[in-house]
């Protein structure tokens, strides 16, 4: 548990993903079994147990420790799980600290009023950190900031190069903890595990960005065209062994979207657009974040934001893998399938068809719906593969809408960053009721500068900051004195949570306008009426 | 036997021995002082007559330069005593930094002693704290809370030095004070078998050398501020806590940002400092430290400098003590200095200062 727990620690702190593959790699490497694999469990949010709630650790705080200064602790700490690791007073014991493994089977199994007192053994045999973990694995509140894939890129380096990530997703959610097979295949020391017909995800095929030289290349009689919807990508993989609807990250959704769920009373595994869909229409992806935000959907929310998918392809027909196939026959076998089944909350993704390249850019153009990015171009002839193949499919999304805005706050980034302000708050300008001018923030942006660029926006922050609010640099953002920056962004959207009333998809910088004045910025009014 | 409280007085620059006609770390300049280590919020220059261990003096000569630290200086070694007046005096070991002493006094019978800042666990770089038994106990309370109890420090190294291990391709950059901390990490480091070079931050090498001076081996140190990128690589380099997530920090190799502080025992103050890691060493005491202390020294009454006050006091009655909280401004963790506007152009106004830790319950300020 000692390891588990300064792993989770690391975890939590480590914004680097190498490094996060590298604590997680060696936990694996150095920790026996099974504890290495009930460690994965809880990382990956597999474990299932009734968990305690935070009643219990209050009674054991109130045990244990003075009211008063429990209270100070708890005020100064803020989280109850931590206030009690760090104060719980230690007697010395000759116990060691428990397993993870043993922890997690005894959750399992003991009696809830006999909760108490077997935690309070534990926490007397355990230091800070450990305390800590066990606190947490009860609560079922693990937050590390670690991804699933990560710890399968992990588990694909104990292989030594023999087994790639993806070979991991395909068998993962056939698997069970601690993950005894999945182990000995890593390392050489067992076959791989047969998922058999349980509902594992399949790694998705993805597509490149189309960029210029590659659109010149490109030969348009070679690609089948449809619209880029603004969803989540999902997987429905509907087997005898079970049904599961996925996100392209692998989570499984399913209890999010029972709606979807409910209606996979076929034997196939679909890729397609998770959408909010109204009488027909696309809603902005605002609406689906509200249902993406929820474990558990209630019926006015379903009612609300309704969901479907938007079929793109197809990788399994009734036990067939068909990932091999070209697209263009994989695409007879999704038109038939779709017409056999004729699934509920489900339709096509319709081909676009163009008599050129350049007729095929004008419908693109034309496409103003805040959700639609783009276009999606795929080999006629491509199979579907796992990972971004190069050259088999592209996106082409629309040209980005741009504002001129001016930049208000600054924050420090993360990781490589942290030196640098390079998290910035901009604004467009506004009448006030009493009819004056201000400026009222309307997104943040962290990326599409240069090195060159962040380096003179970090250097113009510091000297020109007006107030600090924490980590946070007001900056001078006056009519005749301040930055001005060309935003970049997909699509603007209404909002009700924000102060401007509006929400932009993926801002971005796209350059320093260093020969305008803030008072040459764009005004809001202008970015509310290029709203669809 | 008169009370302390009668000779003994919190006044605006600092606490007045009234008989002895001296201050205990003044916050202003005075002319008569008694300063207990050479950390800057308790020894300040300007003052006229200054009485310290001779390690603070040949420290506050270092940081303050030649002839700032006093008018006039007078070095007392621990253990010797002498009389000021009706008050006796002498200086006891603290176990704080090099050099730090408690300041213990006795007039007509009644025997006050101010800690200064103190901690109870061994240091490598100074001798250890040696209880007096008194009527007053003057205490620092700056990890007075529960939640602060600080781990063996060899662990902490070990966490550090299995980390470097685990990262060979990067930096291990440490933020520790210059004084005291700094030190100590690195005799920590050496006494845990490192004995690579370590690299420094320019503001980090004069203590060191005063150190060494002063009989503490530091080994190889060399500065990191003019090292080639390629040398940094897999190296560990200590800076102040200001630098290590700044402009200066730009030099080093994908640095992993550690911090070595009692502070760090908080995880959200970590994450809150996008430290990576956090190492839980500390020249204060921790909680258990600070109530085994009041036991050890038996005072009836305890009178509490800086810190979290309202904590130690409750504590020091429920061992049927009297407590009293002197709210002296002025004093803080060394550790919590806020860096302020950088060396480069930074001058623009700070209103808002960063939350400390003292926000609630009431600290000192």
């Amino acid at each position: 548990m000692i390891a588990f727990a300064e792993l989770l620690e690391r975890l939590t702190l480590t914004p680097g993903r190498l490094a996060k593959v590298a604590l997680l790699r060696r936990f694996f490497e150095t920790e026996p079994d099974p504890d290495r694999g009930i460690g994965l469990a809880a990382l990956t949010g597999e474990l299932s147990f009734q968990t305690a709630k935070a009643g219990l650790i209050r009674g054991l705080a109130e045990s244990r420790t003075d009211p008063v200064l429990f209270a100070w602790s708890y005020d100064y700490v803020g989280d109850l799980a931590e206030t009690v690791a760090l104060m719980w007073p230690e007697r010395p014991t000759n116990a060691a600290p428990p397993l993870l493994a043993e922890v997690v089977a005894a959750l399992a199994t003991t009696p809830k009023p006999e909760l108490p007192a077997l935690v309070a053994s534990w926490l007397d045999a355990s230091p800070a950190s450990v305390r800590f973990a066990i606190l947490k694995l009860i609560t079922g509140a693990l937050r590390v900031g670690a991804s699933v894939r990560l710890a399968k890129i992990a588990l694909a380096e104990l292989g030594g190069g023999t087994i790639a990530a993806d070979d991991i997703e395909e068998v993962w959610h056939g698997l069970l903890p601690p993950y005894a097979e999945l182990f000995a295949w890593v390392e050489g020391r067992g076959p791989r595990p047969d998922p058999a017909d349980a509902p594992v995800f399949r790694p998705p095929m993805l597509a490149h960005p189309l960029e210029a030289p590659d659109l010149a290349a490109l030969e348009f009689a070679s690609f089948a065209a449809e619209w880029k919807w603004d969803g989540i990508r999902v997987q429905l993989v509907s087997t005898p062994g079970g049904r599961r609807l996925y996100s392209r990250g692998a989570d499984d959704i399913s209890a999010a979207f029972p709606e979807i769920v409910e209606r996979m009373g076929f034997d196939a595994v679909l890729d397609g657009e998770l959408l909010v869909l109204r009488d027909g229409e696309v809603a902005p992806f605002a609406d689906l974040q509200q249902r993406l935000n929820r474990k558990a959907p209630t019926a006015r929310m379903m009612g609300e934001f309704p969901v479907a998918v938007r079929l793109y392809d197809i990788l399994f027909d009734r036990g067939d893998d068909v990932r091999p196939l070209p697209f263009t026959e994989r695409r007879v076998r999704l038109e038939a399938f779709v017409t056999r089944e004729r699934p509920d909350r489900m339709d096509l993704s319709e081909i676009v068809t163009a008599p050129s390249l350049a007729a095929l850019s004008v419908l693109r153009d034309g496409a103003r719906a805040a959700s639609i990015e783009g276009l999606m171009l795929k080999r006629r002839d491509s199979p579907y593969l796992p990972g971004r193949p190069k050259g088999l499919w592209w996106k082409w999304k629309r040209d980005p809408l741009t504002i001129d805005a001016v930049l208000m706050y600054a924050q420090r980034g993360h990781g490589k960053r942290s030196s640098f302000y390079s998290d910035y708050t901009f604004g467009l300008w506004r009448e006030t009721e009493a009819g004056v001018e201000e400026l009222v923030p309307v997104g943040k942006a962290y990326s599409g500068f240069t090195d060159a660029e962040l380096v003179q926006l970090d250097r113009w922050i510091r000297n020109n900051t007006t107030q600090r609010y924490g980590p946070v640099r007001e900056v001078d953002h006056d009519p005749r004195s301040g930055i001005v920056l060309e935003i970049a962004f997909d699509a603007a959207q209404r909002s009700s949570r924000h102060k401007s009333g509006v929400a932009l998809r993926f801002p971005r910088v796209a350059r320093l306008r260093l020969d305008k004045r803030p008072e040459e910025a764009d005004r809001l009014d202008g970015l509310m009426r290029t709203i669809v | 036997m008169p009370h302390p409280e009668t000779w003994l007085k919190v006044m605006p620059d600092g606490l007045w021995c009234e008989p002895g006609g001296f201050f205990i770390d003044p916050v202003n300049p005075v002319e008569r002082a008694v300063i207990t280590h050479a950390h800057a919020d308790h020894a300040r220059p300007g003052n006229g007559a200054v009485l310290a261990s001779a390690e603070t003096l040949a420290i506050m000569d270092v940081r303050m330069g030649e002839g700032r630290s006093g008018r006039t200086q007078q070095a007392l070694a621990y253990g010797e005593i002498l009389r000021e007046g009706e008050v006796t005096l002498w200086l006891q070991p603290a176990g704080h930094v090099l050099g730090s002493a408690q300041v213990a006094m006795e007039y007509r019978g009644s025997r006050a002693v101010v800690s200064g800042d103190y901690k109870r666990v061994a240091d490598p770089t100074c001798r250890p704290f040696e209880p007096i038994a008194c009527d007053v106990f003057v205490t620092e309370a700056t990890f007075g809370l529960p939640v602060f109890r600080h781990p063996p420090p060899a662990g902490e190294i070990a966490r550090l030095l299995d980390s470097v291990r685990l990262f060979p391709e990067r930096t291990h950059v440490i933020g520790c004070y210059a004084l005291g901390k700094c030190q100590r990490l690195i005799r920590l480091l050496r006494e845990a078998g490192y004995d690579g070079p370590l690299y420094l931050h320019g503001a980090l090498l004069p203590v060191c050398r005063a150190y060494e001076a002063m009989g503490v081996p530091l080994g190889d140190l060399r500065p990191a501020t003019v090292a080639a990128k390629a040398e940094l690589v897999g190296a560990i380099v200590l800076a102040p806590p200001s630098a290590i997530a700044d402009r200066w920090a730009r030099r080093l190799a994908d640095p992993v940002t550690c911090l070595a502080s009692g502070w760090m025992r908080v995880r959200q103050r970590a994450r809150a400092k996008g430290i990576e890691l956090p190492l839980v060493i500390s020249d204060h005491c921790d909680w258990d430290e600070l109530c085994r202390t009041l036991v050890d020294v038996g005072a009836p009454e305890v009178w509490v400098t800086h810190g979290r006050e309202e904590a130690l006091i409750h504590a020091a009655e429920a061992q049927g003590r009297v407590g009293r909280a002197l709210r002296l401004v002025g004093y803080g963790d060394e550790e919590e200095e806020d860096p302020g506007p950088g060396p480069s152009g930074d001058s623009v106004p700070h209103t808002t200062a960063p939350a400390g830790p003292g926000q609630s319950p009431g600290r000192a300020s």
